[in-house]
């Protein structure tokens, strides 16, 4: 019998945050992210019999996605090379001398490391994250990361103020426990 | 003086620091959780965990589906399904 089942009718209740947050890192728009894991989803769907159940359907899934994001980049790349523009600064005589500013390393800047580190701990939150309950993830997502004020959030849950801040204390408390044993 | 008015229990004070993390304390509410953290054990790590966290959250710049979104998807994906079954 397989370690995991596959059954897509969780996919986007489950994975679809996981899954956005692991493709806008890599394509920085919204809407190819949400096309591309639409896309996942219906590749998934078409290549079910494929799927042992040896790796968790999360894993699966992100294999897939994967080859989207590769997909996608070489698209653009054969598209993007016919109509590429190359500036240099020698083409410009009044902003003789800008470029010794503009190419000092920025301090501030991420390196591959730095970037590299920030996926991991966002992977390692989501993982956190998938173990609250459904509610407190939820409330968590749209007060933390979405930026929700609380009248936004109390509107579209319908729950009061005092009950969000209940929930949200209990997924804070949960998260920097589940964060402690795995992160920090 | 009430002790109520200037001192909170420790439930208050995590609220409050809750509260901190979002913006959402008042200065005299973040006064107040200032002068139970100077004395108070449980209420200092509570805060200290809770700053981690979202120390945690900013540095992962972790991003996730609006509820407008994720019913796209859902629907985009509940048409597939229901052609496959």
């Amino acid at each position: 019998m397989p370690k995991h089942q596959i059954d897509p009718n969780n996919w986007v209740k489950l994975y679809s945050d996981y899954l956005f947050n692991y493709t806008i890192t890599r394509v920085n728009d919204r809407e190819i992210a949400q096309d591309l894991i639409s896309e996942t989803f219906l590749a998934g769907l078409k290549s079910m019999k494929n799927f042992k159940g040896e790796a968790s359907e999360r894993t699966w899934l992100i294999s897939i996605l994967k080859r989207k994001i590769i997909d996608h980049y070489r698209k653009i790349n054969s598209n993007k090379g016919k109509a590429e523009v190359r500036m240099g600064y020698l083409n410009n005589e009044e902003a003789e001398g800008d470029w010794l500013e503009e190419r000092v390393a920025d301090p501030f800047d991420k390196t591959a490391e730095d970037t590299l580190v920030n996926s991991e701990l966002g992977d390692a939150i989501y993982d956190c994250l998938e173990k609250l309950p459904e509610k407190q993830a939820q409330v968590f997502k749209m007060k933390t990361i979405l930026g929700y004020d609380t009248e936004t959030i109390c509107n579209e849950l319908d729950i009061t103020a005092s009950n969000l801040w209940v929930i949200i204390h209990r997924a804070r408390t949960a998260l920097a426990d589940c964060m402690e044993k795995n992160w920090f | 003086m009430k002790k109520s008015f200037l001192f909170i229990s420790c439930d208050e004070a995590k609220h409050i620091c809750d509260k901190t993390q979002y913006g959402e304390a008042t200065g005299w509410e973040r006064f107040k959780l200032g002068l139970r953290l100077s004395w108070c054990r449980f209420t200092k790590v509570y805060s200290k965990n809770n700053n981690k966290l979202s120390d945690a959250v900013q540095k992962a710049d972790i991003n996730c589906l609006k509820a407008t979104e994720r019913k796209k998807l859902q629907d985009k994906l509940g048409q597939e399904l229901t052609k496959h079954q």
